[in-house]
């Protein structure tokens, strides 16, 4: 009965994890302020100063224009990933005889220091747009391909068998079974390659040619404006957490969707879809 | 003229190579025939292979020497005249009951309304009627291998191959499956072959046992239990002398293979 009491009242909003986050945001926006104000290097600037930067490179258009910029080969370069990786993963977990030629490969291009291949695409592709899809893409489709294959490979056995024990041929056990029983680590590849390209296009802005984000980034460092510079950094990582959330969303719902959902109609036909 | 045996094993043997290590020897020439309509058990220690030779049996797994024969035809993998019940289940986690229960149907491409005209039938004949739109993970283990039976059993084929289908309930859910399953299989009229581990599971519900060995898996004996009144009065049936006796007479035999 103490428990009870000491739940209630005053002290109830502790217990919300929302509260809890809160708190912890605002404890290292304390501390980056009190860093910044007295802290040893100058080039740390003061919460407050990032944020009302941010504010106003926002509000003055700065900051969206450098965003569109960025997000063109992103985009491509992402929907080009998100294609290739899933349908070679999938094909890799198909096909022995692709997995044993190709597997490596992408081991080793998943865990090599990825800035490294940059100054290769620049060779290969030049200073423009195509150079900065082509690094979205080499950095987020091993990821993919990698996931893709591995939710493939993890198929339950039985399943496959029990398909095969009631006449699936090749192609029905591949879209009745084993896609369907591996959508959820496809979905959740995408995930990570929406990460790994969001790295792979800043990473392209600073070393191949400035544009967008990168642009603002080089030359607010250039020139010694910090709090600019903080906030440009900081726009991202709050970009970045925010559309690999939703993703997140996305990915509960649809696998939420596929096992939990009752339909609203009677009727025999859609009883089971 | 229509065979007595339906099913004929002969001589088969199946080894499993593995690269590097030693090869294993599964089954070592298993010769057997299965009577139409009778339900017979395959019965062993674990590791007896019984899983594997049902598999044969499936055409799931293929045989290493020796051949299979279903109505004298050769078996050289799965056929429409046979359907499995799996140890696990194997439901489909993404689909309701009626579409796990249709779905054998939905690979032979039958129209929908047609395969859920029939899945409704047998869902009611498993008694489950009610559940049709339920997700796996809403039902409990008995409910799920209800499940699975109903599937195997839409698909109409003449034969049921079931693995240790109730090896993963408990025991009154158990009892009670294998009670609702002869009184199905009096309506239904099938040449079952069950693969289980237990003793008093095979009396029951058999009218042959075939006992295996341990590995290499080959035929031991086959008995005929002759448990009477098993449907119309379980209770009798599990106290009575035929069965009991039975149960002894087993449990003599595989005894000396427990360590």
């Amino acid at each position: 009965m103490s428990l009870q009491r000491t739940n209630g009242g005053l002290l109830r909003p502790l217990s919300s994890p929302y509260f809890l986050r809160i708190l912890s945001l605002v404890a290292v926006f304390a501390v980056w302020e009190l860093m910044g104000r007295f802290g040893p290097n100058m080039a740390i600037p003061p919460f407050s100063a990032t944020a009302r930067g941010l504010f106003v490179m926002l509000v003055n258009g700065t900051l969206p224009k450098a965003y569109i910029e960025t997000l063109k080969p992103l985009a491509v370069g992402l929907i080009l990933a998100a294609t290739v990786g899933i349908g070679f993963g999938i094909t890799m977990g198909l096909s022995r005889t692709v997995e044993w030629f190709t597997l490596m490969t992408f081991v080793a291009l998943q865990v090599s220091p990825m800035a490294a291949v940059i100054p290769l695409i620049t060779f290969v592709y030049g200073l423009g747009f195509t150079a900065k899809m082509m690094a979205v893409f080499v950095l987020a489709t091993p990821g993919i391909i990698l996931n893709s294959y591995q939710g493939v490979r993890n198929v339950n056995v039985s399943l496959i068998q029990m398909s095969q024990a009631f006449l699936a041929n090749r192609p029905q056990q591949i879209i009745k079974v084993i896609i369907p029983a591996a959508s959820n680590m496809i979905v959740a590849s995408l995930r990570m390659g929406l990460g790994a390209a969001f790295v792979g296009i800043i990473l392209a802005e600073l070393l191949i040619a400035p544009t967008g984000l990168g642009d603002l980034i080089t030359y607010y460092q250039a020139i010694g404006d910090y709090p600019n510079m903080y906030a440009t950094i900081c726009s991202l990582v709050i970009i970045s957490a925010v559309s690999i959330s939703l993703l997140k969303w996305v990915e509960n719902t649809y696998s939420g969707a596929r096992g939990r959902k009752k339909p609203e109609k009677q009727d025999m036909g859609d009883l089971a879809e | 003229m229509m065979r007595n045996h339906i099913i004929e094993v002969k001589g088969v043997c199946k080894t499993y190579e593995s690269a590097g290590a030693e090869s294993c020897e599964a089954l070592k020439d298993v010769n057997l025939e299965f009577p139409r309509g009778k339900l017979t058990s395959l019965l062993g220690p674990s590791g007896c292979g019984k899983t594997t030779l049902l598999k044969i049996i499936a055409g799931l797994v293929p045989l290493t020497r020796g051949e299979v024969r279903i109505e004298g035809k050769k078996v050289e993998g799965p056929g429409p005249e046979r359907s499995f019940v799996f140890q696990d289940f194997a439901l489909l986690p993404w689909a309701n009951t009626l579409r796990n229960v249709a779905f054998g149907l939905e690979l032979r491409r039958t129209p929908k309304n047609d395969r859920y005209k029939i899945a409704k039938k047998y869902i009611a004949q498993v008694g489950l009627a009610g559940f049709e739109r339920s997700y796996p993970d809403e039902l409990s283990g008995g409910m799920r291998q209800r499940v699975g039976l109903a599937r195997a059993l839409a698909v109409n084929s003449e034969i049921l191959l079931m693995d240790e289908p109730f090896g993963s309930v408990d025991e009154q859910t158990r009892r009670k499956l294998q009670e609702d399953l002869l009184e199905l299989l009096k309506v239904e009229k099938k040449t079952v072959i069950f693969v289980t581990h237990s003793i008093e599971e095979a009396a029951y519900m058999s009218d042959r046992i075939v006992l295996l060995t341990p590995r290499p898996g080959t035929v031991m004996k086959v008995y005929e239990p002759k448990v009477l009144h098993r449907s119309d009065d379980p209770e009798a049936a599990r106290r009575s002398e035929a069965y009991l006796d039975c149960v002894d007479q087993l449990w003599d035999i595989l005894k000396q293979y427990v360590h």
